[in-house]
């Protein structure tokens, strides 16, 4: 008998045992909401995975045809709604290029600090519930402790918590307020210290290595081949980041900020020497290289949210008041992606001249980030199925839309 | 007791009436020390996690709060799932608990001529593995019982878990035994009495290994993170006690913080001196020795008491402390770690400690350099007390009866 | 490269597959006719200078009035369109392709339309187009695994189809 398994579903076994079906979730603890796995297990080893979805499923493109743009901003909210900033930005840049709107530059450095900030949450609830996943509770409470302050901050910006409906075609709801940005350094200049304890507790831990490097590699191929986006395709080494390789109107808002992709690069992230260490356990596609690329972001975006405070301060224009609730819209169609923390999220419309969109379409990047479980997660044992689906780090309202 | 009693009513009597007498105090001790830990587990973990943990109940610092959730399991439906196999799912907790409890029967919690301890066995720690050993079948029994494929994987890595990790505890377990010349946990304890030095985890630079080797093993063996596979609440929902609920419940709850109690006591005996504490404090009081009274004997004996309950609150606190900060293992490996470590280390161990009291017989690691006079002199007493002629014509004075079964 | 560029490319290895093309719109788009899709797509993966290896997503969007007076106004006849959003990691360019058809097969109500499969070019499109194909009601022949993945395996009807109408009623559930 051969000891080499390539297909674990034609393994000849001395004693046939039966393979076993199991349902992981729709509430399990750690399918990160009401995501369904069909698992065929032999015993601990798994030989297929099918995932079923849709448990969410609130047709959100269809009510976004029934609705103008600016009326759909709070539906945005619910699909990332770990990150529902960069949602509204999206759709909002979405409508702006088809209207061929520009912000004004105070507008766009708002945009940029807020999305940022946005994407330091969301890192942190992956990062956070990351840990739960592989049986680690404590950095989920300093994670949120620390997501706390931003969501304070959002509070006092646009008075919500979870869905903030802020960033809307033409600009945002409402200025900042007084003395906010001051508030804001203060949290990042409190917040970049406390990523180390990130480090001790999870990126350098021996068990943490141990769970999560060399498991569920990506070649950079099959990454590209199955749409992924976001830090799952730069965890492959790939370097693309929409805020640097997007269509020209995300890619304004970044103009002038000093910004690199973090991206593994010929054996190195971007001054890496700031970092711990890679261990040499991980390969590049595995799942401590996603988590890792996921928490260099959150000190990359630190530093943009920072140049984005001091721009905003630079800038005199408005804050870009948000366009009346019925536009006309001009006739055509667009379809513009941004870099969402989970992936590239991107929206279409398609307009046939009238205030209400013909037709909506949300492409999600969970969901083309989650197809990519099925081939992953064949041949690993039952445990690395949260640890897979965690670095992932998938939201389902993103996915079921 | 037994023979105590035994002079005032018939010694059958005698007998029932010493074994409920220390079937009500074990049962109390595990029960409220369960109650106390899972209150230290959320307060601990609650100041780990930057929280507070419960502060209501009970007034100042929620020190009821474990009491409040025992009435609320009290008042749950017991449920049985449909397709279970009945008797089984509703033995399974009593079997986890009574092995958690058993074991508390041959630990004891003070030594000398006469030691707090409910059997005197002179294969007392052969006993306590033995009875906590026996903790898995119940947690295999739910897991089969259940009728849930969640509950099942549970008990199947228990099994595995458990049956393999029982071999390096074994060993580690052997080596102060070998050391002491005894399986009797009482003459384990005893041999360690002195200051510190006297230990048996500094005995020599292997039995200090040897600790750390044991308590991981029996973390591991107890199911504590990071080895909890068996419940594993990110990848098996709750493993074995999924489908448990109410009563049934917590009676396993109680049952793994008893077992982690019996197991930090067991490692306080075998390698921390026991009812020892680190200064031999009753002996520089005058309170120890053949010629005091009952007074002195009984402070002592409750001083030791709570040297041996300390020791085990320490031990169950690093518990805490190690679960809430490491993530889980895996199940390839968590055996690892204990075929592939854990075993040959055990192992390794016991070699080097039996080579170290072939060349250095009955000398400890402290002895062989020089010291005060002062730490030599105690030191070097507990060879005497042990081979006290007095304590050895107490011991066959006994009998077979109070000893064990077993000779 | 520019849209007029990527035309003639593709008219001249495709020739009359490629039923048309739309220059002034913001994103413009090719016209590609159902049997060839594949054959184009494949090409335009593999080609080095084109290098369209990173499908985006795969979408539909249905073309219908439901009220009779608006239909007489439109523009358009009735039709369905799938539209693919291609971006080549390489060259970091974009292309948008569409394949328009009939609501339904041979006029048939009830009949789905049908669009050669591209999961075999790109394994994005798999889900992508199980969603298209719960969503719209488009079917996508040589398929490896073509069934609903947002609504359940027992939905009645295509949602996003302009004629939808919510069920009364599904498993007890009242729907409208």
């Amino acid at each position: 008998m051969s000891s080499l398994i390539d297909d674990p579903r034609v393994i000849e076994f001395d004693v046939r045992t039966d393979e076993m079906l199991v349902n992981m979730g729709p509430q399990h603890p750690s399918t990160h909401g009401v995501l369904r796995l069909a698992l065929r297990t032999d015993g601990e080893i798994i030989s297929e995975v099918t995932p079923h979805m849709g448990y969410l499923h609130r047709c959100a493109e269809k009510i976004g045809e029934n609705l103008t743009p600016r009326q759909w901003i709070p539906y945005t909210d619910r699909m990332d709604y770990l990150a529902a900033m960069n949602m509204n930005l999206g759709w909002a840049l979405t409508t702006e290029k088809l209207l061929k709107y520009e912000p004004p530059e105070k507008a766009r450095h708002l945009r940029v600090i807020i999305c940022e900030l946005g994407r330091i949450a969301s890192h942190l609830v992956g990062m956070g519930t990351y840990g739960i996943d592989l049986g680690s509770f404590s950095p989920f409470l300093y994670a949120f402790r620390e997501r706390e302050k931003i969501l304070d901050l959002f509070e006092e910006a646009c008075g919500a918590r979870l869905t903030y409906s802020y960033i809307t075609p033409g600009g945002a709801t409402a200025d900042l307020p007084v003395g906010w940005t001051q508030k804001c350094l203060e949290f990042l200049d409190q917040f970049e210290p406390v990523i180390a304890e990130y480090h001790t507790l999870l990126t350098t831990n021996a068990i943490f290595i141990k769970r999560t490097a060399n498991i569920g590699v990506m070649s950079p191929e099959m990454a590209i081949d199955f749409g992924t986006s976001g830090p799952v395709l730069r965890g492959s080494g790939i370097s693309h980041d929409l805020r640097r390789d997007g269509e020209e109107i995300y890619t304004a808002m970044y103009d002038g900020y000093a910004f690199e992709v973090i991206a593994q690069q010929n054996g190195h992230y971007p001054k890496d020497h700031n970092y711990p260490p890679v261990p040499k356990e991980a390969v590049l596609g595995d799942c401590w290289h996603r988590f890792y690329v996921r928490m260099l972001e959150v000190m990359q975006s630190i530093d943009l949210a920072r140049q984005g405070i001091e721009r905003y301060h630079a800038a005199t224009d408005g804050y870009g008041e948000p366009l009346k609730l019925k536009t006309k819209l001009p006739k055509g169609e667009v379809y513009l992606e941004t870099e969402c923390p989970k992936g590239q999220m991107g929206f279409y419309l398609v307009s046939d001249g009238s205030d209400i969109p013909w037709r909506t379409r949300a492409r999600s990047s969970s969901f083309s980030n989650l197809s990519v479980c099925e081939p992953l997660c064949r041949g690993c044992l039952i445990a690395d199925i949260p640890a897979i689906i965690g670095s992932l780090d998938i939201v389902m309202g993103e996915i079921d839309r | 007791m037994a023979a105590f009693l035994s002079e005032y009513t018939w010694t059958w009597l005698a007998y029932i009436i010493a074994a409920m007498i220390h079937v009500g105090l074990i049962i109390n001790l595990v029960a409220v020390a369960a109650l106390v830990f899972i209150w230290l587990e959320r307060k601990i973990s609650g100041r780990i996690q930057d929280r507070l943990g419960p502060t209501r109940v009970g007034g100042k610092f929620g020190w009821l709060q474990t009491l409040a959730d025992g009435l609320k399991l009290i008042t749950k439906e017991d449920l049985c799932p449909d397709g279970a196999d009945r008797f089984l799912f509703k033995i399974a907790p009593y079997v986890s608990f009574c092995a958690a409890i058993g074991a508390f029967i041959a630990i004891p919690f003070a030594g000398g001529a006469y030691p707090w301890i409910a059997q005197h066995l002179n294969t007392g720690v052969f006993f306590v593995l033995a009875v906590l050993g026996l903790e898995v079948f119940g947690v295999i029994l739910a897991g089969y019982s259940s009728a849930s494929k969640w509950s099942l994987f549970g008990a199947m890595r228990e099994a595995a878990q458990v049956v393999s990790y029982e071999v390096p505890l074994g060993m580690c377990v052997v080596v102060p035994v070998m050391i002491a010349g005894s399986l009797d946990m009482v003459v384990i304890g005893d041999q360690q009495a002195g200051w510190f030095t006297n230990w048996l985890v500094f005995h020599d630079p292997f039995t200090f290994i040897t600790a750390f080797v044991y308590f991981t093993c029996a973390m591991a063996s107890v199911n504590r993170a990071p080895f909890d596979l068996a419940e594993a609440e990110s990848e098996l929902v709750a493993g074995f006690h999924t489908e448990y609920s109410g009563l049934r419940w917590s009676f396993f709850f109680m049952a793994e913080y008893g077992s982690m109690f019996s197991v930090s006591i067991l490692a306080s005996v075998l390698f921390f001196g026991g009812w020892n504490g680190p200064v031999p404090i009753t002996d520089l009081l005058g309170l120890s020795g053949a010629e005091v009274g009952t007074l002195s004997w009984a402070v002592a004996q409750a001083l030791g008491l709570a040297n041996v309950l300390l020791k085990g609150l320490l031990g169950v606190c690093l518990m805490i402390w190690v679960r809430w900060t490491l993530p889980r293992l895996r199940i390839d490996q968590v055996m690892t770690t204990c075929l592939k470590y854990c075993t040959p280390i055990a192992a390794a161990m016991f070699l080097g400690a039996t080579l170290w009291q072939y060349n250095f017989p009955g000398r400890a690691f402290f002895n062989l350099i020089p010291m005060s006079d002062a730490v030599l002199e105690v030191s070097e007493g507990w060879e005497v007390e042990s081979n006290d002629p007095d304590e050895e014509e107490e011991q066959i004075a006994r009998g077979p009866e109070e000893t064990g079964g077993l000779l | 490269m520019s849209g007029q560029a990527f035309v003639d490319q593709l008219n001249k290895k495709f020739g009359d597959k490629i039923s048309g093309a739309n220059l002034e719109n913001l994103d413009p788009w090719i016209e590609v006719t159902p049997d060839g899709i594949v054959e184009v797509c494949k090409y335009l993966k593999e080609e080095s200078s084109l290098a369209f290896d990173y499908l985006n997503s795969v979408t539909a969007v249905d073309y219908l009035h439901t009220d009779a007076k608006k239909a007489a106004k439109a523009d358009w006849e009735p039709h369905i369109e799938v539209v693919y959003h291609l971006f080549s990691m390489q060259h970091k360019h974009s292309l948008v392709l569409k394949v328009i058809m009939p609501r339904w097969k041979d006029d048939q109500e009830g009949k789905l339309p049908e669009v050669p499969s591209v999961a075999g070019v790109w394994s994005t499109a798999d889900w992508h187009e199980r969603e298209v194909y719960d969503l719209l009601g488009v079917n996508f022949t040589d398929h490896p695994n073509m069934r609903r993945i947002l609504c359940p395996e027992d939905w009645v009807g295509h949602p996003l189809r302009k004629d939808y109408e919510m069920p009364l009623e599904y498993h007890g559930i009242r729907g409208r």
